[in-house]
């Protein structure tokens, strides 16, 4: 795992400060099928190579984060406020 | 070759010049009658009781690397069958039993030692879910013993019973827990099973898996295509990646789990002893290195390396709960990659496809299960349906609702 991680608020950060939740996963409309729910839940694609996952700056800015990394080498490519998919989908 | 004292002693007198290769080196054969993907311990395992129990020996063991160089070698060698749950207790105890012949099976030495395995716990409710988890296991069948604190101090008088958060209260002991050596485990597995006809293949990677008919008709590999009658997954951390192939998507993420091994010291912890406060696991090979390791390192990958965070997570908690490893060196640390399946239970199911098989999510909790994995999967794909242990462990739990919830942590992930 990349030692230093570029927070888009805070800049170049230890990756200590932050906290990782899992696959930055759409979540289903609360009224979708229970197979979309199961899918949603418990079926990952777990891929070898281009991931993307939710951070918590939880010792910087505390925003959510999307981090792009590769979870075979570990190296990062790019990270974004969550947010910033949000603004961008209205 | 059989081994044995006189085997020894001749050899010797030849100056161990003679000593033929443990299991064959074979070419790849067009068609097998069931190809195992994965030259693990489970995979070797599973090929060994298909031959020995039931009688299929046309089989392949298909392994990208060299066998054992996955988490069979990678594991901090640990044996229980401290389980709660009616769905997991008896396979486990299934797999101690086989534990306990496995060397007598197999003539091969893989040092199986019931040294005890004791679990530490530090508050009044931890001593209750201790009792009911005791209490379960002897309904099972298996032992277990409730010590208190003067017991514990006298079995292991260097642990900080006084720490001022967790103060050491007592442990379940299961005396014919322990360890074995890893890699011998997968050694005497291939042995058996190369000895019985079973081709164990190395550098020889499975790239695709080809279907006919809704059928697995065989496997493209980097050595060309192999034909099979049945085709069985057990390839842990790999899981989601060779299901892909057969355009499954599986309830696994795949996790990066550290182990570490001191220098090496006299005789100085005679069982295993876990950590209640933190998550720690200790134990002392044969050759007194310390062996121990704790959480995982919280993110997805594939690469079988850690992050130095959780180093010093796992040692502070071993100076937690023994303040005389302050002054010892680590000597290596490694990681594995661990099939973490969502509610913390293994799968070994039949899959939407008919001939393939699929066994894996073994999180934590794999090299223990080795023997009985090895037995149930075997029968599963000889036979077409479960044995009777594995009847709860199936692929599509999650979608029923049916999670075996043994470590009460949920279906998130990243709570493992």
């Amino acid at each position: 795992m990349a030692s230093l991680i570029p927070c888009p608020h805070c800049g170049q950060r230890p990756k200590e400060e932050f906290t990782i939740k899992g696959e930055a996963l759409a979540r289903p409309a609360a009224d979708a099928s229970q197979e979309i729910w199961f899918e949603y839940v418990y079926l990952r694609d777990n891929p070898r190579g281009a991931y993307r996952e939710y951070w918590h700056h939880t010792s910087g800015c505390r925003r959510w984060l999307v981090v792009s990394r590769d979870t075979a080498t570990h190296e990062i490519e790019g990270v974004r406020d969550d947010a910033a998919r949000e603004a961008a989908a209205e | 070759m059989r081994y044995s004292a006189l085997s020894i002693f001749l050899n010797g007198l030849r100056g161990n010049t003679a000593w033929k290769s443990a299991w064959r080196a074979p070419a790849l054969k067009p068609h097998y009658d069931v190809i195992i993907v994965g030259g693990g311990g489970h995979g070797l395992a599973t090929a060994y009781y298909l031959a020995k129990e039931f009688g299929i020996r046309n089989v392949a063991v298909l392994e990208k690397s060299y066998i054992g160089s996955g988490n069979v070698g990678r594991n901090t060698t640990i044996i229980r069958s401290n389980y709660l749950l009616p769905g997991n207790n008896p396979f486990y105890e299934l797999s101690m039993k086989l534990w306990e012949g496995l060397e007598q099976d197999l003539n091969f030495n893989a040092m199986v030692s019931q040294r005890g395995v004791l679990n530490l716990f530090h508050s009044d409710a931890q001593c209750d879910a201790y009792t009911r988890r005791g209490n379960a296991m002897r309904l099972h069948g298996v032992d277990a013993d409730l010590l208190d604190r003067e017991q514990v101090r006298e079995k292991l008088p260097f642990l900080n019973f006084e720490n001022a958060r967790f103060p050491i209260q007592g442990g379940l002991l299961q005396q014919r827990g322990g360890t074995v050596r890893h890699d011998g485990v997968a050694w005497g597995y291939a042995r058996g099973a190369d000895s019985m006809g079973v081709d164990i293949i190395q550098e020889c990677e499975v790239t695709g898996i080809r279907r006919g008919n809704g059928k697995v008709i065989g496997v493209e590999t980097s050595r060309g295509f192999v034909g099979c009658g049945k085709l069985a997954l057990a390839v842990a951390g790999n899981s989601s990646q060779v299901a892909a192939m057969a355009d499954m998507r599986l309830p696994i993420e795949s996790h990066v789990l550290q182990a570490f091994v001191s220098e090496g010291l006299k005789p100085f912890i005679d069982c295993v002893v876990t950590f209640g406060a933190g998550h720690f696991y200790v134990s002392q090979s044969d050759k007194g290195g310390l062996v121990f390791g704790g959480d995982m390192d919280g993110y997805n990958s594939y690469a079988q390396r850690g992050n130095l965070a959780t180093v010093e997570h796992v040692i502070e908690a071993g100076k937690a709960m023994i303040p005389a490893l302050s002054r010892v060196r680590v000597l290596r640390s490694w990681g594995g990659i661990m099939d973490m399946s969502m509610d913390g239970s293994p799968i070994i199911d039949r899959t939407s496809i008919d001939n393939l098989y699929l066994n894996a999510g073994w999180c934590y909790g794999g090299f223990k299960a080795t023997p009985a994995s090895g037995f149930c999967f075997a029968h599963l794909i000889a036979r077409n349906h479960a044995h009777a242990v594995t009847r709860e462990m199936r692929l599509d739990r999650f979608e029923r609702g049916y999670l075996i919830d043994e470590k009460g942590q949920g279906a998130q992930p990243n709570l493992h």
